[in-house]
């Protein structure tokens, strides 16, 4: 029988296998939560300060440097803000190639996640290098896609981190019909592998929870989104893009002094691969969507720790979706739209492989940035991670250090934290009673 | 024993860490050779040093991270440090020349809970770097090499010569020449594959400065295009602009006009 202690502290020093900075603290006293904190070390980078004052066209190589693993997703929802903000029609061969970029950025970016960091949780590991002692096979299978992910990225980017390729109204450079064929035959090498990595994330013993969560995602007519759409949520949001700051409030709590995102008038919400996919499903393509029933999980579901199955799912969908933009593709009449700047406001929101990015710039008569508001998606979900926290931390006292500081930690990967993007996050002020 | 490794992570993007797990199979491979100690991005099993090889991302940026690198470099037999933010400051160094209060007021509504230093600076300002690899993100084969050379007791070199001489050898038409555009090729380290002007455009300086440049010939090709004043200054005022001589000459530019 393990004994219940009237009063316990876990803490998690570093939350490891997850990009940047945090710790948790939590407080119990007689099984309810006294005191819960996620707190974020990861310095402030002040991206939104600097941006001030800068030409909007050096904008995309900067907001790029917020996050060395979703750098495409940063470029494409500062390209798009200024496209509206500048009038600019995007040529339709130049939107498909956008696309196939995020295809590249959610591959690479979510069999990193998959693979390295969260599956060893499921799989009593402490890292991918001890997983691949044990299953060497899923391990270079997950290197494959991730490494076709980066290939996609780097040949219209240049480089898989921090690519140079994207810019207001296009592309600097398109590629030629035959230099996509190669990746063509890459991702048709890995296709096989992404519908088994959604049969092996599938067979995952996940931890069988269900909750209140609004969930938040991008809609598109007639496509899973990426870079445009409309705001909808599980609890009924259905609002233009440039109306995010009508729904969507940054606040202070008391407790923490960070800045959470909160549905106005409602709380914590729920962005990523499960708010896409449960608010997107019929939009999945028939191959995507029978690999996610397959796996037996019901869509749409509120249980966060099937966020690993949904990524499998989304990285297949991307593969098929790459496929399909390379066979159609032809080469764009020319890479980058011609433009003049002008004043004015732009906002836009990228599906970045965590969760709806959102930013908007105000730029003066010469196209220099006069201010900048950047809202990461690791910033959003921060509430919904305290929340799901909340709820999983009655059960901690019944397990030892080691085992609840890895129940938090999955609790946590659940949505593949990306605390370097979130310079709206605060290193939290530890409170000294 | 296999040599002990480890990668610290200061204020940074991740990026240049994220190139070890993008070696993939080279990784897999080089974990038969290594052991890495300490690698929280990739690994829950947090240990102790003393530590062979330390890689360190990131620049200073806070008071605490002041003290926790002298700790670092105390248990590190060869410290390199990689990337931009580590070697020179980072993007978020254009703090360095901006008032530190209103950049934390832009941000954060109460900005007096921020412990941020004024400055963003580079490991080498606070402790003795045994080397450095440059670049935003560095280059995956250049942090292979130099962990390489290292294993293998060799002393690692990497070249400093301009983009220009890459770009040539790739065979690029000269965006400078041919389109009339500002490229920061001349003056900057190569490292990247000369990358921006195989993607038609100038490139923008992300393995910071070379070790011949000319900045004056830098000054006047920027000149006799019609960008001088702030607009020539911000050119150099980005992932490097803290860094010798371009600091230097970005402040010169910008006061002449």
């Amino acid at each position: 029988m393990p004994s219940r202690r009237r009063s316990r502290t876990i803490r998690v020093d570093y939350l490891t296998r997850a990009e940047g900075e945090s710790a948790l603290h939590i407080k119990l006293r007689d099984g309810e939560v006294e005191e819960l904190r996620l707190e974020i070390f990861e310095p402030p980078r002040f991206f939104e300060s600097f941006l001030r004052g800068r030409d909007s066209r050096e904008a995309p190589d900067l907001t790029a440097r917020i996050c060395g693993i979703c750098p495409v997703a940063y470029q494409m929802s500062t390209v798009h803000a200024f496209e509206q903000t500048y009038g600019i029609a995007i040529d339709p061969a130049v939107r498909e190639l956008r696309r196939l970029y995020l295809c590249g950025e959610w591959i690479e970016s979510h069999a990193l996640h998959i693979h390295m960091l969260a599956a060893p949780d499921f799989l009593g590991c402490d890292s991918i290098l001890t997983l691949a002692e044990k299953n060497r096979e899923a391990v270079e299978r997950g290197l494959r896609i991730k490494k076709v992910g980066n290939a996609i990225v780097a040949a219209l980017g240049g480089r898989s981190v921090h690519p140079v390729g994207a810019c207001i109204g296009g592309f600097t450079r398109t590629p030629r019909r035959d230099e996509l064929n190669g990746l063509r035959e890459q991702l048709l090498a890995i296709r096989d592998d992404a519908i088994e990595c959604v049969r092996w994330v599938g067979s995952f013993d996940l931890p069988a929870v269900e909750r209140d969560i609004e969930f938040v995602s991008l809609r598109h007519p007639n496509e899973y989104p990426m870079n445009e759409g409309r705001i909808v949520s599980s609890k009924g949001i259905d609002a233009a893009v440039d109306n995010f700051e009508d729904y969507f409030d940054e606040e202070q709590v008391p407790y923490s002094n960070a800045l959470q995102s909160k549905v106005k008038g409602r709380g914590a919400y729920f962005l990523g691969p499960l708010a896409r996919m449960n608010l997107n499903f019929d939009r999945l393509g028939t191959e995507a969507a029978a690999a996610a029933r397959a796996t037996g999980i019901p869509w749409p579901n509120a249980n966060p720790y099937t966020s690993i199955v949904a990524r499998a799912v989304e990285v297949l969908y991307a593969v098929d979706e790459a496929l399909r933009i390379i066979e159609a593709y032809h080469l764009p009449s020319a890479p980058a739209a011609s433009f003049q700047v002008r004043a004015g406001i732009g906002r836009a929101i990228t599906e970045a492989p965590r969760g709806s990015l959102f930013n908007v710039f105000e730029t003066d008569d010469n196209g220099l940035i006069h201010s900048a508001r950047i809202v990461p998606p690791t910033a959003q979900n921060q509430a919904q991670i305290e929340a799901d926290l909340r709820e999983l931390a009655p059960e901690l006292v019944n397990h030892p250090k080691e085992e609840a500081t890895r129940m938090c930690e999955m609790a946590i990967r659940n949505y593949d934290p990306c605390i370097s993007c979130s310079t709206h996050f605060l290193k939290l002020e530890m409170e000294r009673a | 024993m296999k040599p002990r490794i480890a990668v610290f992570k200061f204020a940074s993007c991740d990026g240049c860490q994220l190139q070890f797990l993008n070696a993939e199979e080279e990784l897999l491979k080089l974990t038969g050779q290594v052991d890495f100690a300490y690698f929280p991005e990739a690994s829950s099993r947090m240990r102790e040093g003393p530590y062979d090889i330390t890689f360190v991302e990131g620049s200073i940026t806070t008071p605490d991270d002041a003290r926790r690198i002298i700790r670092v470099r105390e248990q590190s037999r060869y410290l390199v440090s990689i990337g931009a933010c580590a070697t020179a400051g980072g993007i978020q160094a254009l703090r360095n020349a901006a008032d530190i209060e209103q950049y934390r007021r832009v941000v954060y509504p109460k900005p007096e809970f921020i412990s941020t230093l004024s400055t963003s600076t580079p490991i080498s300002e606070h402790v003795r770097v045994d080397f450095e690899i440059w670049g935003c993100p560095v280059n995956k084969d250049q942090l292979l090499a130099v962990t390489r050379s290292l294993l293998s007791g060799a002393k690692p070199t990497l070249p400093t010569h301009a983009v220009c001489t890459e770009c040539k050898r790739r065979g690029n038409v000269c965006v400078v020449v041919a389109r009339g555009e500002p490229c920061l090729g001349p003056v900057t380290r190569t490292g990247c594959g000369a990358l921006c002007p195989t993607f038609n455009r100038g490139c923008y300086g992300c393995f910071g400065p070379a070790d011949d440049q000319n900045m004056e010939a830098f000054t006047q090709m920027l000149a006799q295009r019609g960008i001088t004043g702030d607009e020539a200054a911000r050119r150099l005022r980005g992932i490097n602009g803290y860094v010798s001589p371009w600091r230097e000459t970005a402040d010169a530019i910008a006061t002449k006009k």
